[in-house]
């Protein structure tokens, strides 16, 4: 006899587990995949799953096993051409054809790497490790000012409206069944006595007998109708609770600087550390919008294609930028309802008279209103104004600004893994 | 007015009853195999790949290796490279196959007949098995070690959890009794016998390590003989298991269990040609008698024929995708030169099979399948007519020489040397290097010494071996020794942690 059972529909993810301890053990060269692949890739296949390759000898499991040498037979099927006593030369590396010798020695594994794909979310995950968005928390619970109102469970106490029909007849049910029971085991009891009684024959005491029953299951049954169907303790009610709703949007401003000084390969690593950042608040909120906001001696809004690939030359007046993100906030972004990130990047350079003003901007209008504040400077030389006014805002601010320095594509994933690393003091 | 079974290549959960229940019939009415009720389980390609990954077994506790086994086999699948087989069947009481959403009827009906009949019958009725393994506690027990590798990794941790299992699989392979027989016991036994084990064994081991012997009357007389073990120690877990002086009570638990695994599959490694030969055998002969009764139609039966002889293709040395020899295509053909030797026997049969030659075929093969291990059935029954089918020949390769040599081939005189060097090829003993414990040094430094007995002069693998005794020494925790040693001589030492100073070297 044959049990047939259809598993398809049984959990497919047996391994799941398994292969997350693979990922846990791998994890470093894992991270060094994902950290080429961040510099390797061009902006628009950045949220891709990623191949890793692992070395095998990393991976293997070793046992006891024969190295070669020594004298051994092997059984080969297919022969052709040989007759007994034939001497062949020993084939190197025991590959070639018509050796007969090749398999033995291949004992060990292949040098070759170990490859498998981890997915986007997976390469999201190990690109974003231990990184946190700062300043999350706290302002969870400031916009907390919506509230939804989410079913809280059934209580015993409530209004009317709220009776919960179902749970109060169940509880009405249970309580009926307990309270009688006894009652109803006593009857079943004396019908089955007045059932055999009926069965014998007519006698006085039969009849007596008979009588005090019908009594008495008169009286059992008065007693079960005296049972109410619906007691007020029965009664259920649904309960409510309000709860605050986070506010989950959030924008974010990019702002560039696209003055003559900036060169396209700087250009390219600012848009990197942007989509960085893009990628990473994507995975902390629900909705997100980008401001881009470029500038030379005045700041105008674009679009992303404009943003990064229009050219246009100029001097420099960081202020600009920073008054329009002022203004963009104050007309469209309210504090209450969006979470603010800005990031801006330049060569620093900045017409000198400005870079007290723009300090002034950050310092006053601006950081009371955002959540964080993060300025690269993409350029190998030496800082300018602009650099050292910022330091003094990091050092009264450090947990809403921050600043660093990229020289070559390679800085931008360490930098922004400085940059949003999880802070102790933030939690 | 036909009686087939189903025409065209749909299957739906009635019809595989219905094929079932015909296979059934022959294979117990006809046939009289025995085999242990069946569970037949329909599962979709990925719940395949996570049975590979979990050596076949419907539960496993949780491992990176199997992740890593998972992801190479869904990374090959879906690029291609490799399909996935169309059953994978459980040594269990009652037998569970797990057969393809994919497959077509025929190939349904052909894993039932080779599954369910086949290597149910084998595991069920060959020796090996019925020594080593006990289906009907194996899903118990292995519900038991995987709950108990989940509590011990949320007590301990999985890191601490991970590395003991890392160095039990290392050893795993001597994790082996190889001729004392394991009594089976079922899991709420396991469970009361684990507790009874984890607090009596700490006792014991502290016992044999105590440092006043004066007090302990018996130690001191083992002193006196100083070898400890008394007898070379194959089964190295077992050993550590009992003897490791530091381990805690759960990684002496997590030993036994990759031990018991071990011993679990031990069998397995040892039949493969005649296991999977027996299964072909089987639905080779049932899926016929099926077409011969008129249940099937000729479409099913050359889409039957198609994939059966693929599976049993041997392609020959010289092809670019050899790789080695095929156990099904030997295995069935062996079972089925049986069958010929006994019903058409010729002159050579009589010669090199007195015994069977003419006999009833069917006793004969059960008989084979019964009482033989792969080295043994292919030394007992390869013959010369098989060997001439596969064109087998010889090699001999003595590294002191820069040739090989044809030692042997299809011919009169070369039938034996084959057949000897074949079996031996199959023989775990002589393919795995022979490691014993001989010595561990209780009263001194508590070193432990083990000895690879060489054969034919093959050499450990070096970087392997050096592997290996750093997860050996993990779980001793005391210097650790290995000796490779030939003809009574030392040839070369591995030591872990390693000699400051080179010893001899080969």
């Amino acid at each position: 006899m044959s049990y047939i059972i259809d598993r398809r529909l049984n959990d497919k993810r047996k391994s799941t587990v398994n292969r997350q301890r693979f990922l846990r053990r791998y994890r470093k060269h894992i991270r060094e995949a994902v950290n080429d692949a961040v510099n390797r890739r061009s902006i628009q296949d950045m949220e891709q799953g990623e191949r890793i390759n692992i070395p095998r000898k990393d991976l293997s499991e070793p046992i006891f096993h024969h190295g070669p040498g020594g004298q051994r037979s092997i059984v080969h099927p297919g022969n052709k051409e040989f007759h007994q006593g034939d001497r062949i030369l020993r084939p190197e590396g025991g590959g070639g054809q018509g050796s007969g010798d090749g398999q033995a020695s291949n004992q060990g594994e292949g040098e070759d790497a170990f490859a498998f794909e981890i997915d986007k979310q997976e390469f999201l995950n190990f690109l974003f490790e231990d990184l946190e968005l700062p300043n999350l928390v706290k302002r969870h619970l400031e916009g907390a000012q919506t509230f939804q109102t989410k079913h809280g469970g059934i209580v015993s106490q409530g209004m009317p409206a709220k009776i919960n029909i179902v749970r109060s007849m169940r509880q009405a049910s249970m309580r009926r069944r307990a309270l009688t029971a006894a009652t109803r085991r006593r009857i079943r009891d004396l019908k089955a006595e007045r059932e055999a009684l009926l069965k014998q024959d007519q006698s006085p005491q039969r009849q007596a007998r008979l009588q005090a029953l019908e009594e008495q299951l008169a009286r059992l049954e008065r007693r079960l109708e005296r049972i109410p169907f619906l007691d007020t303790v029965d009664l259920r009610f649904n309960h409510h609770v309000k709860v605050p709703v986070p506010v989950s949007r959030a924008v974010m401003f990019c702002i560039m600087d696209v003055s003559g000084s900036m060169n396209q390969d700087m250009k390219d690593l600012a848009k990197r550390f942007f989509l960085l950042l893009y990628l990473f608040l994507q995975r902390n909120y629900e909705k997100i919008e980008v401001v881009f906001i470029r500038h030379h001696t005045s700041a105008k809004e674009v679009s992303e294609e404009e943003f990064f690939y229009s050219r246009e030359t100029g001097g420099t007046i960081v202020s600009s930028a920073l008054k329009l993100t002022r203004d963009i906030i104050n007309e469209r972004y309210p504090v209450a309802e969006w979470n603010i990130y800005a990031a801006q990047a330049s060569d620093g350079d900045n017409w000198n008279d400005d870079s007290p003003s723009c300090a002034k901007l950050i310092e006053e209008e601006l950081l009371p209103k955002l959540q964080y504040f993060s300025y690269v400077e993409v350029m190998p030389r030496a800082h300018q104004a602009l650099w050292d006014h910022y330091q003094t805002i990091m050092k009264k601010h450090p947990a809403a600004f921050s600043m660093a320095q990229i020289d070559e594509p390679g800085e931008i994933y360490p930098v922004f893994r400085r940059l949003f690393k999880k802070r102790m003091e933030d939690a | 007015m036909n009686r087939y079974l189903s025409e065209g290549s749909d299957w739906d959960f009635e019809l595989l009853a219905r094929y079932d229940e015909a296979i059934a019939d022959l294979a117990h009415n006809k046939y009289g195999l025995d085999t242990y009720p069946n569970q037949i389980e329909v599962i979709s390609s990925e719940q395949m790949m996570d049975a590979y990954s979990s050596v076949g077994m419907p539960v496993g506790y949780n491992h990176w290796s199997f992740g890593k086994q998972f992801v190479e086999v869904e990374g090959r699948y879906r690029r291609g490279q490799m399909g996935l087989a169309y059953e994978i069947v459980i040594n269990s009481d009652p037998c569970i196959a797990y057969l393809r959403e994919e497959n077509s009827i025929t190939m349904q009906a052909l894993v039932i007949a080779h599954a369910s009949y086949g290597h149910n019958s084998f595991f069920k009725n060959n020796y090996l098995f019925k020594t080593w393994t006990d289906a009907s506690s194996i899903i118990d027990y292995l519900v038991f070690a995987r709950h108990y590798i989940a509590e011990c990794e949320m007590r301990h941790g999985v890191t601490a959890v991970e590395e003991t299992l890392d160095s039990c699989h290392a050893l795993m392979n001597y994790g082996v009794d190889r001729y004392k027989r394991p009594s089976p016991i079922s899991a709420i036994e396991e469970k009361r016998r684990q507790r009874e084990r984890e607090a009596s064994l700490q006792k014991q081991v502290s016992e044999l390590w105590r440092t006043f012997p004066q007090m302990q009357p018996a130690i001191q007389q083992r002193q006196e003989d100083d070898t400890f073990p008394s007898e070379p120690q194959e089964n190295l877990l077992y050993f550590l298991e009992k003897n490791a002086p530091l381990l805690k009570p759960w990684q002496r638990e997590i030993i036994r269990i990759v031990r018991k695994m071990a011993q679990y599959f031990y069998p397995q490694r040892q039949t493969k040609v005649m296991n999977e030969g027996w299964a072909c055998l089987w639905h080779y002969t049932l899926l016929n008698d099926l077409y011969d009764n008129g249940l099937v139609t000729d479409g099913f039966m050359l889409e039957f024929l198609q994939n059966h002889s693929q599976v049993i293709y041997q392609p020959p040395f010289t092809a670019p995708y050899y790789s080695g020899m095929n156990p099904y295509a030997l295995g069935f053909n062996m079972f089925q030169d049986i069958r010929r030797i006994c019903e058409h026997p010729d002159d050579e049969d009589r010669e090199w099979f007195p015994d069977i030659a003419g006999s009833d075929w069917l006793k004969t093969v059960k008989f084979a399948m019964e009482s033989f291990k792969d080295e043994s059935f292919i030394q007992q029954f390869l013959s010369p007519r098989l060997i001439r089918y596969f064109k087998f020949f010889q090699i001999d390769d003595d590294e002191r020489n820069d040739y090989v040599e044809v030692a042997a081939i299809h011919n009169e005189q070369g039938y034996r040397r084959v057949r000897d060097s074949l079996a031996e090829q199959y023989n775990l003993s002589i393919q795995e290097p022979n490691i014993q414990i001989v010595r561990a040094n209780i009263h001194g430094d508590r070193a432990l010494t083990l000895r690879h007995q060489r054969s034919s002069g093959r050499p450990l693998d070096d970087d392997s071996a050096r592997e290996v005794l750093r997860h050996l020494h993990r779980l001793w925790k005391f210097d650790v020794h290995l000796e490779s040693v030939e003809n009574g001589s030392v040839v070369s030492h591995y030591s872990m942690p390693p000699a400051p100073v080179p010893t001899s070297s080969s």
